[in-house]
């Protein structure tokens, strides 16, 4: 009997190395156990059928090109699009031989922090499915910790891995910016998008990384890492300086509960010989907002010009082509793509473009410079990674800028291209507490490190309480 | 500074959307929040500043130049709404 909401990627790879149970055992096991949950969570937009093999299963957001498998970044304009070629990050997993158990739900063009964007309908949360998962890579953070998939890969702009990962109690990595390839990947705002996993574990996350990390000639943002992906082992911490910035530990509309999980864990990394130091980021965080939401709603309008109605997805009836355009996107973009366009558009056009978009990147250097003097004294900093634990469906849908400060905490360091590690630290009003990590540039194997000694420490049961 | 209904009309137009009425009604109110909240970058005098449009310092890769196999037509047009022998299909243009 697999049990796959406790089976770790790493034990199921043992297992199927030693010919203890069979690739295809393993992966009926995941098709049996959405069979079983994923009625109630809708964790998944598209499943398939086992392509045979002994590789591991995987989940993938749904922004994620599959040659011939639908991928709809939870957008009508996309519906019924199926790629012809795949992403390089799932020609890399193939190349593992891994398989694709299915297409997870996001919010249309991964916009949004709760999947309740998702033209398809929302995901909800495997501790309380009254509740969001986050988002935009709330399916696949949902799916993991259902054990729907032993992991998945998600994107990330400004918080869609570490906020959903930290709404449903697992790992998440953004990765550094430019260390996965985005060939493939539906585009939302390409100077912040980057591809990360999610894992119950954070050696299966670093090993998912190893795979999909690297330089790609098809997108040449993409660099090769400049030391290979290390595995954590040890729980000593001693010798490694952990900052905590005021400004995004003690930022208004952090719950208490929140609070104290996040100080609990940071007093763990003190005993296990962390040297624990407060800083500051008096700029980035009460600018990160402002910033972000001028920068990638311009480079959103950009990116989303594509979907015309002429080559692939949605064409709506119309006599002539300029009707046919307009109506195709009308009918095709959901209301958050549509906000987004508008503002982008509204932020480049003639006469605002240097008091908004121009203005935004100068803020966006300010940001980076203040990270980038904390990382001269720290090897790493902590923080909460979302505010709140998972809100009620439909408590921010009303309001765009409340649903826009679920993300107040993981903005600034996605600004400054930087890598950030969600773990789970604790429970709030029964519902899972995520923490930050977040390094510098290249970081990984520190955050990797600090995170494994933490869950070591912590012992947090990442199985949701209600299925246990 | 705050938007008006001409100029959210023209805005939809520039990026090729056309709003339905409930729509312009709706959308006024929240772009208008939204340039608000986001206005905030102005307080800072940053003329000194260089902007960043990219966070990794890479400049200028180069490809090789070689010819390298590409889509085949068939697939190239897989996804097609609508072609006409190896072409994408779209209604006869009009006003701009």
């Amino acid at each position: 009997m697999i049990d796959t909401l406790r089976l770790t990627a790493e034990e199921a790879w043992r297992l199927v190395d030693a010919r203890e149970i069979s690739g295809a055992e393993l992966f009926a096991a995941y098709r049996a156990a959405i069979d079983d949950r994923d009625s109630e969570l809708h964790c998944y937009l598209h499943l398939c059928d086992d392509p045979g093999g002994d590789g591991l299963p995987i989940a993938l957001k749904d922004v994620i090109g599959t040659k011939g498998i639908p991928t709809t970044a939870g957008s009508k304009i996309l519906e019924g699009y199926v790629p012809v070629y795949d992403s390089t990050v799932v020609e890399r997993l193939k190349a593992q031989g891994l398989r694709i158990l299915g297409k997870t739900n996001t919010d249309e063009f991964a916009m949004g922090s709760s999947t309740e964007n998702s033209a398809y309908g929302p995901s909800h949360n495997p501790w309380d499915p009254s509740r969001v998962p986050g988002g935009s890579g709330g399916g696949s953070a949902a799916a993991v910790s259902a054990g729907l998939t032993p992991w998945a890969l998600g994107s990330d702009t400004g918080g869609s891995i570490k906020q959903p990962s930290a709404l449903c109690g697992n790992v998440g990595l953004r990765p550094t910016y430019g260390t996965v390839s985005r060939y493939g990947i539906v585009a939302f705002a390409s100077s912040l998008d980057q591809v990360g996993p999610v894992a119950r574990t954070v050696r299966d996350c670093a090993f998912l990384y190893s795979i999909i990390a690297g330089r790609d000639d098809c997108d040449t943002t993409t660099v090769e890492l400049p030391q290979p992906v290390e595995l954590p082992e040890t729980v000593e911490l001693k010798g490694l300086r952990v900052g905590v910035p005021r400004e995004l530990n003690e930022a208004e509309g952090i719950e208490p509960g929140v609070a104290t999980a996040v100080q609990a864990a940071i007093a763990k990394l003190e005993e296990m010989g962390a040297e624990v130091g407060e800083c500051s980021l008096p700029l980035s965080v009460e600018y990160g907002m402002a910033c972000y939401y001028l920068i990638t709603p311009a480079e959103a309008s950009s990116n989303l010009a594509r979907y015309d109605g002429v080559r692939y997805g949605l064409r709506a009836d119309a006599e002539e082509r300029l009707e046919m355009y307009e109506r195709t996107r009308d009918e095709g973009f959901g209301d958050e793509p549509k906000r987004r366009i508008m503002v982008g558009t509204y932020a480049l056009s003639a006469g605002y473009y240097d008091a908004y978009y121009g203005q935004a990147q100068k803020v966006r250097t300010v940001i980076k410079r203040e990270h980038d003097s904390l990382f001269e004294t720290f090897d790493a900093l902590v923080s909460p990674t979302s505010p709140t634990v998972a809100f009620p469906l439909g408590a921010r849908t009303a309001d765009p800028i409340a649903m826009y400060l679920s993300d107040l905490l993981t903005i600034p360091s996605c600004m400054a291209g930087l890598p950030g590690l969600n773990v789970p630290c604790g429970l709030s009003e029964g519902m899972p507490v995520g923490l930050q990590l977040i390094g510098p540039q290249f970081g990984e194997n520190t955050l990797f490190r600090i995170g494994h000694a933490l869950e070591q420490a912590l012992g947090f049961d990442s199985v949701p309480e209600r299925l246990r | 500074m705050a938007i008006d209904r001409e100029q959210l009309l023209h805005v939809a137009h520039l990026a090729r959307l056309e709003l339905r009425e409930d729509e312009v009604e709706r959308l006024e109110g929240q772009l208008n929040d939204i340039l608000e909240a986001v206005s905030k970058v102005s307080e800072l005098d940053l003329s000194d500043v260089p902007p960043t449009s990219h966070p990794l310092e890479v400049v200028n890769v180069w490809e090789v130049d070689e010819p390298r196999p590409c889509l085949p037509v068939e697939e190239a047009l897989a996804n097609a709404p609508e072609r006409e022998g190896n072409f994408f299909k779209v209604p006869p243009g009009g006003a701009t």
